[in-house]
């Protein structure tokens, strides 16, 4: 098992005659994913790497079953094709773009939910179940199969942890960015509701970020319903007060969402918080040997 | 992006809510001539970008053409927390009955637009939520659905029991929801509402924030845009698709991905000394990114050691290298740099850069650790 995507999810590609969509289908495929259909308004009927490509999602799904989509396309177009992917039938949406406005994606939440359908991102780097499927940009030989879920806000520093973890001798069952942006499809507490069920799921890394207050929502969430292992790492200790690190999400505003209130939630409902992303591994092993 | 109050009000005049009326100078010489239309006393206001204007002097109630042409110039040039003023807005002096706050911002934990509004308005909002969080009624209003009249009867009666106001009120927040959606508002802030002794209700103050990923479709938010307000630093790396932000240390960083960089600048502090900046290169592979990201750097008169670190995912690391060469041939270092480069073609990457005598190391703690100590020397 694993969460959200594996062997069997028939993967769409939004955007992907693009450079990044091409690139990262190559890249997708080639990891194991079953990558089945393409999609860019007016380029019906062609292939990339062999893949047919479609006009819309809608034909797409009719002609190959695909039941998840990713989306490469450029910001302005992003949550059209969020809202398209939705009334096409898709699962689950993968949204790599970034710089979507948020108003569209506070849309794209509430109409996602209204159908119990769910998109991950934007923003993010997306999802990989090691050995199974890779929906995303993530570099798939840092992984390895295994028991470890990790989600996090970011990117390169998911790389950094996921790295660590492989050469501790930690496997991962899925690992996924759910985006650095202020309003996002998937939360914390949905990955973490998902681990919680997911047999093969042995323990959780939770990477957060300054910004917002999903990490203390989450420690709540935890001390009710999870019994796996959890450790933490949240990053931006020595940001300054209003302004926006990079991520449009990761901003201390208002008095709230400073990195010293998230982890005095989460160590004080017993999720230890790693000082350094290096401490992760044997953090986690502890645990995990009970 | 922010804006000016006198900007915000022009906003809301379009969007036909009631504001009080004004006129912008440049030049105290000026500010007799646009009191000229609302006559005595009348407000001098400094128009920047920071709050706690009042508080900084920055804002006074000129009696007569003498105390206009005295603030106005003492205003004007005036620095507010390390902005200079370079405008002052001439308004109306309203006469108060009552001051409302009225508010609405988008939720990051209810994922909607949230009205917040308080008969408690003319002071800290922040701190009417700490110490009577009665006082405040918040509603959010999903845009799906829209703004309804019942929504503009719960909040306006909230804020008054005169039918008359109630009804202003009512039209008034409707106008503003309106505007909050059109413009791709994040948050828009009336603080606060007058309501006057004749019975109208005036905003005489203003605040609009804006969507930063939403201003390719607002080409008229766009086009308030004052940079002058804005770190020039900041502006050069936006340029050119970093995001940068100036700090008080002395180990300057460059690294790729906002979550990644925010760990650098944590760990510079772990192990012993302060982050100068915080400093993301982005995603894409693009060697340019990296020549100007050592512009800014090494533009820092208080980096005392740079620090570079790749976790090369769509990055790849031969780019970065490349990126690095050129920057290192177009400006000699004077600084001690260290590098850290692991990640895809990590080995074509280390190869380049070897070949011009600099070594790259892989783990993270270690390289945090030589800049730290590097920077430490060059004091």
């Amino acid at each position: 098992m694993s969460i959200f995507v594996d062997e069997k999810t028939r993967v769409v590609v939004q955007g992907i005659t693009g450079r990044d969509g091409s690139f990262h289908t190559a890249q997708m495929a080639e990891y194991g994913t079953q990558v089945v259909a393409g999609v860019t308004p007016g380029k019906g009927g062609r292939t990339v790497h062999d893949i047919p490509v479609f006009d819309t999602v809608a034909e797409a799904v009719e002609a190959t079953g695909a039941d998840t989509s990713v989306i490469y396309v450029p910001a302005r177009f992003a949550a059209d094709a969020l809202f398209e992917a939705a009334d096409a039938g898709i699962r689950l949406a993968v949204c790599i773009s970034e710089g979507l406005p948020t108003l569209d994606v506070l849309r794209a939440y509430h109409y996602y939910r209204a159908r119990g359908l769910r998109f991950i991102g934007p923003n993010c780097p997306g999802i990989i179940s090691p050995g199974k499927a890779k929906v995303g940009i993530m570099p798939g030989h840092i992984h390895r199969p295994g028991g470890v879920g990790l989600v996090s806000r970011s990117g390169t520093l998911t790389y950094e942890v996921v790295w660590s973890l492989t050469a501790a001798g930690l496997g991962q069952s899925t690992c996924m960015g759910i985006g650095g942006d202020p309003i996002i499809g998937t939360s914390f507490i949905d990955a973490l509701t998902a681990f919680q069920a997911d047999p093969e799921t042995t323990g959780v890394v939770m990477i957060g970020e300054i910004g917002g207050t999903d990490e203390e929502e989450a420690a709540e969430f935890i001390q009710k319903n999870v019994t796996k292992p959890v450790v933490s790492f949240i990053a931006g200790r020595t940001a300054p007060k209003g302004k926006r690190m990079g991520h449009a999400g990761a901003i201390i505003a208002g008095g709230k969402g400073t990195a010293e209130s998230k982890i005095e939630a989460l160590t004080s409902v017993g999720v230890p918080v790693a000082d350094l992303p290096s401490q992760l591994p044997n953090l986690l092993a502890e645990r995990l040997r009970g | 992006m922010k804006i000016h109050e006198y900007q915000a009000k022009e906003l809301f005049r379009r969007f036909g809510i009631p504001t009080s009326r004004g006129v912008v100078v440049t030049d105290p010489a000026d500010a007799p001539r646009a009191a000229a239309e609302m006559g005595y006393p009348c407000v001098v206001k400094a128009q920047v970008h920071v709050g706690g204007r009042g508080k900084a002097g920055g804002v006074k109630l000129a009696k007569n053409e003498a105390e206009l042409k005295q603030y106005a110039a003492a205003i004007l040039g005036m620095d507010i927390k390390g902005l200079v003023v370079e405008r002052v807005l001439i308004d109306e002096a309203v006469d108060i009955a009552d001051e409302l706050y009225l508010g609405i911002v988008l939720d990051r934990a209810s994922k909607y637009p949230v009205f917040m509004v308080s008969a408690a308005g003319g002071v800290d909002i922040e701190e009417v939520a700490a110490k009577t969080p009665e006082k405040i009624l918040k509603l959010p209003v999903d845009p799906a659905v829209g703004f309804w009249p019942h929504h503009g009867r719960r909040l306006a009666g909230f804020l008054s029991r005169d039918a008359g106001i109630q009804k202003q009120l009512a039209d008034f927040l409707a106008k503003l929801y309106k505007l909050f959606l059109a413009t791709d508002a994040s948050l828009a802030e009336i603080n606060p509402c007058v309501i006057t002794r004749d019975g109208r209700a005036v905003a005489i103050d203003a605040k609009i924030n804006f969507d930063d990923n939403a201003l390719f479709r607002q080409a008229d938010v766009e086009a308030m845009r004052d940079v002058s307000e804005e770190d020039p630093l900041e502006l050069k790396a936006k340029a050119a698709g970093l995001s940068y932000v100036k700090l008080s240390g002395d180990v300057g960083c460059i690294v790729n991905g906002a979550g990644l960089a925010m760990t650098t600048m944590d760990l510079i502090k772990h192990f012993g000394s302060e982050p100068a900046n915080f400093l993301d290169v982005g995603g894409s592979s693009d060697p340019a990114k990296v020549l100007t990201a050592m512009e800014i750097v090494t533009g820092d008169p208080d980096v005392k050691a740079i620090l570079l670190n790749i976790f090369g995912g769509i990055t790849r690391c031969d780019d970065i290298a490349a990126g690095l060469l050129a920057a290192l041939k177009k400006m000699p270092l004077t600084i001690p740099l260290v590098v850290r480069l692991t990640g895809t073609n990590e080995d074509q990457g280390r190869a380049m850069l070897a070949e011009a005598g600099i070594s790259a190391g892989v783990n993270l703690d270690e390289a945090v650790r030589k800049a730290v100590a590097a920077a430490r020397e060059g004091r």
